[in-house]
């Protein structure tokens, strides 16, 4: 393997696509301080201002009501609008990648949430703490509005827990199914996560509805809250093993990490649970690099991909394009299907989302700069957009397809995008 | 108001195997239409060559994904502990659908109750499994491995497919795009029959050069170029078949329940060769604001039946058909802060026909007699498995379910 197939690997798979010029710029600087400059601090964006609505009075009319319903459901397409702008334009790519990865990790809908102003909140959080400690970060989460509304938390009294997010917390979130959490630790967190409330300021603590008891959760005694539980459950033997492995599945592959790789990653992450340290470990391990094109890229990493790649601008129509592309293949950001995110891979290869592909790559390659296939001669045509697409070279079988655009860059680009090489990465 | 848990959207890979690897399988999820889709043209082939004999049974798999109530399905609302339970959450007398003065039915499941007074209802109450686990991914698992002590890596009507005789790859089908794990076998799967309709293909041959795969390509870029294959199949087939049995108006796709049950039913109008079929309905998983979510899905539930059986009812072949719909758990006897319920334990199967025993079957639970809050089950579900392989599938159970506890003579 070539260290500009390497590279284009990791870049690839780190951010939402890359172009040769990407590539070369990079392997000219070396993978290492490309990173370096990846993996820092993004500066924060220009985020959308949404205001909290008034919620109509118990006496408002019908149309009232429709009024605030309609007035919501504009926030919502606002916010959506804006997050799949920055993924498209954003110049810190690998940013919003990592953001996205949080939001399937945390998975939360905005169809059961309904309130933009705390799916944006939510946003801010992974933008603040994703490259931090994964500490901080938790227990930012099992107060987050968005979350808690998701997964009925709102009402987890010291009367009557709801154990919804605590079950998910443990399940999904940090230790995973078979990681050493019993049905009592289950209740345990749902009583450590009493007494928040949400308000039109974010949750508030109100001391009165949270148990205050003694609880015993995964061996850790005392009067545990929110903070000392994500503390309690971090500590777990599964934590570190399980959050590597997701965010293996993530961006590496969908099979799990090797042992001796898994190692690497969980030593990165270290006891400062430090996420950039782990997804660093990832990119530049021997076994990312050996599971190149094993992994089938979902629609929002295929849909963003192509567009940066091709330098599709990014406009009211751009969006709209992608946006109508998204729903028919199913993964619209901020509506993940459950609370266990999107499936991988080839989940995502059906007959359906073949054809949606097509008539996708059909239309994004009107606006597509495709200047260096049309400068290049006809003979070194497919090279050039083998090269722009950041791939090696193209298969047989998708050199045959491209023979029939007859060099025409606009039919050749459509081919190639949807083609079997370009799809898995 | 979608519940965070429907995986009949294809489930997350990484929970799915997280637990398949910490069980010690794998693969079993892996199963998707690629491997294992059949089109329109399948079934109408096989229908001609190899037609389903008049008279025999035939198996329908209705799975509730997020764990239904059982509790606020078949209602004790006589029992003082389920009024104490459940403020703001339990039903009351005049609202149920009575069934024997002690139980009635949800107020959503109307046609469900007409089948109850035709006698072709019956309830199999608390039912569950030694050990229950209240995660939705690996509660579901077992039900669908019935092994609820070792785990296997196969789903129980896959390992029927792998003693059937019959070799035909219809025998059992399964509606939409991905194959439930119950469906999947060591040697063989239930076909996965998805008819989206397709429009008109762009591109059309350069799709078929996509679609034939290449020595250089990882398995992923494989199955990428099948499922161009696919594309190319399906689309020639689905718009010379679709419309040789009219399908339900309101059918858009594949994603209803409605729409599952109507393929159902053509399929089985069709003569088609399968014994069993597997449909699906999500949105059980009711934390909160109970009542009208959980209504409404069982009202979804009753009348896609009702269709169903609508569907069939002028075909001798409607006598033939047994339903069966299980959950994976039911939920906490106390209700929660949110209008709503916690996972739990045991539930309600239910059988759908002529050729069940009507009425209770099981020990309804205990409300009082509780462990953690939660109902002990009284029945286990592979005793009504058993049964069902043997009875409607004419297997063997012990080579198919194990060995499991005693039948309670739930089929005629």
């Amino acid at each position: 393997m070539t260290e500009w197939t390497r590279t284009a690997r990791v870049l690839r798979r780190a951010g939402f696509g890359a172009s040769g010029a990407e590539i070369d710029a990079a392997t000219s600087q070396g993978l290492d301080r490309w990173l370096d400059t990846a993996l820092a601090d993004a500066p924060e964006p220009t985020y959308p201002t949404i205001t909290v609505i008034p919620p109509p009075a118990d006496k408002a009319s019908t149309a009232e009501r429709q009024k605030y319903r309609q007035a919501l459901a504009d926030q919502g397409r606002l916010l959506l609008e804006w997050w799949l702008g920055r993924m498209l334009s954003s110049r810190t790519p690998v940013a919003e990648r990592l953001t996205f990865g949080w939001h399937d990790h945390w998975a939360t809908s905005i169809s059961k949430v309904r309130f933009a102003a705390a799916m944006l909140a939510q946003q801010r959080t992974f933008r603040r703490t994703g490259l931090g400690s994964f500490t901080t970060m938790a227990k930012a989460m099992v107060v987050d509005p968005a979350l808690m509304v998701y997964l009925d938390a709102q009402q987890n009294t010291k009367a009557a827990p709801n154990e919804n997010l605590a079950r998910e917390l443990m399940e999904l979130f940090t230790l995973g199914v078979g990681g050493g959490y019993t049905e009592t630790d289950v209740k345990e967190a749902a009583r450590a996560l009493t007494g928040w409330r949400i308000t039109d300021a974010g949750a508030v603590f109100e001391p009165k509805r949270h148990d205050d008891g003694v609880k015993n959760l995964l061996g850790v005694t005392g009067r545990l809250d929110a903070a000392s539980a994500v503390d309690a459950i971090l500590a777990a033997p599964a934590h570190p093993g399980f959050l590597a492995t997701r965010w293996w599945r993530q961006l590496a592959s969908p099979d799990a990490p090797p042992p001796d790789t898994l190692t690497r990653l969980t030593t990165a992450y270290g006891a400062g649970r430090d996420v950039r340290a782990l997804v660093r470990a990832l990119l530049v391990d021997p076994a990312f690099d050996r599971a190149t094109g094993s992994v089938v890229q979902n629609p929002i990493e295929w849909v963003v991909g192509s567009m940066r790649t091709l330098k599709v601008a990014t406009t009211e129509q751009s969006i709209r394009l992608a946006l109508g592309t998204l729903r028919s293949l199913g993964q619209v950001p901020l509506q993940p299907p459950n609370v266990s995110g999107w499936p991988r891979g080839q989940a995502w290869l059906s007959t359906a989302s073949a054809q949606t592909r097509v008539r996708a790559a059909q239309q994004l390659v009107k606006n597509a700069d495709l200047t260096p296939v049309a400068n290049a001669s006809a003979a070194a045509r497919t090279d050039a957009l083998a090269h722009l697409l950041g791939l090696d070279h193209f298969t047989q079988r998708t050199l045959t397809a491209l023979q029939t655009a007859k060099g025409n860059p606009a039919a050749l680009a459509a081919i190639a995008l949807v083609s079997p090489d370009y799809q898995v990465v | 108001m979608r519940a965070p848990y429907d995986p009949r959207l294809p489930l997350d890979g990484l929970t799915r195997r997280t637990f398949l690897a910490c069980s010690g399988v794998a693969g079993a999820s892996a199963v998707l239409a690629g491997a294992a889709g059949c089109t329109w043209q399948d079934v109408t082939r096989q229908a001609s060559e190899n037609p389903l004999p008049a008279s025999t049974p035939v198996l329908v798999i209705v799975t509730l994904y997020g764990g239904n109530d059982g509790l606020n399905t078949v209602v004790p609302y006589d029992d003082p502990a389920y009024t104490a339970a459940r403020p703001g959450l339990a039903y009351r007398a005049d609202e149920v659908l009575q069934l024997d003065g002690s139980f009635g039915l949800n107020p959503g499941l109307q046609g469900w109750h007409q089948l109850w007074q035709d006698q072709k209802l019956a309830i199999v109450r608390g039912v569950g499994y030694p050990k229950p686990d209240r995660s939705h991914f690996a509660s579901m698992d077992i039900w669908q491995t019935a092994s609820p002590g070792t785990p296997t890596t196969s789903g129980w009507l896959g390992r029927w497919l792998d003693a059937h005789k019959d070799p035909d790859p219809l025998l059992a089908l399964s509606i939409g795009p991905t194959l439930p794990v119950l469906a999947v076998g060591e040697k063989r799967t239930a076909a996965a029959l998805s008819i989206k309709e397709p429009a008109a293909l762009p591109m059309e041959s350069v799709i078929a050069l996509l679609g034939k795969s290449d020595p250089a390509d990882t398995r992923a870029a494989g199955e990428v170029a099948a499922s161009f294959a696919a594309l190319g199949r399906v689309r020639d087939d689905v718009v010379d078949h679709l419309d040789e049995v009219p399908l339900h108006d309101e059918v858009a796709g594949d994603q209803s329940l409605l729409g599952q049950l109507q393929v159902v039913a053509k399929c089985i109008l069709l003569g088609a060769p399968a014994r069993a079929y597997s449909v699906s309905l999500g949105g059980f998983d009711t934390h909160g604001g109970e009542k009208a979510t959980q209504t409404a899905q069982l009202r979804t539930l009753d009348q896609a039946i009702a269709a169903f059986r609508t569907a069939l009812a002028s075909s001798p072949r409607a006598s033939d058909v047994v339903i069966m719909c299980y959950s994976e758990f039911g939920r906490r006897v106390k209700g929660n802060a949110s209008e709503g319920t916690d996972h739990g334990t045991a539930g309600d199967l239910f059988l759908i026909g002529d050729r069940v025993k009507p009425g209770f079957h099981g020990d309804a639970p205990s409300l009082t007699d509780l462990v953690d809050g939660d109902l002990k089950s009284t029945t286990d579900f592979r005793s009504v498995y058993s049964e069902v392989v043997q009875k409607v599938l004419s297997g063997d159970p012990t080579q198919v379910i194990g060995k499991a506890p005693a039948q309670l003579g739930v089929l005629r």
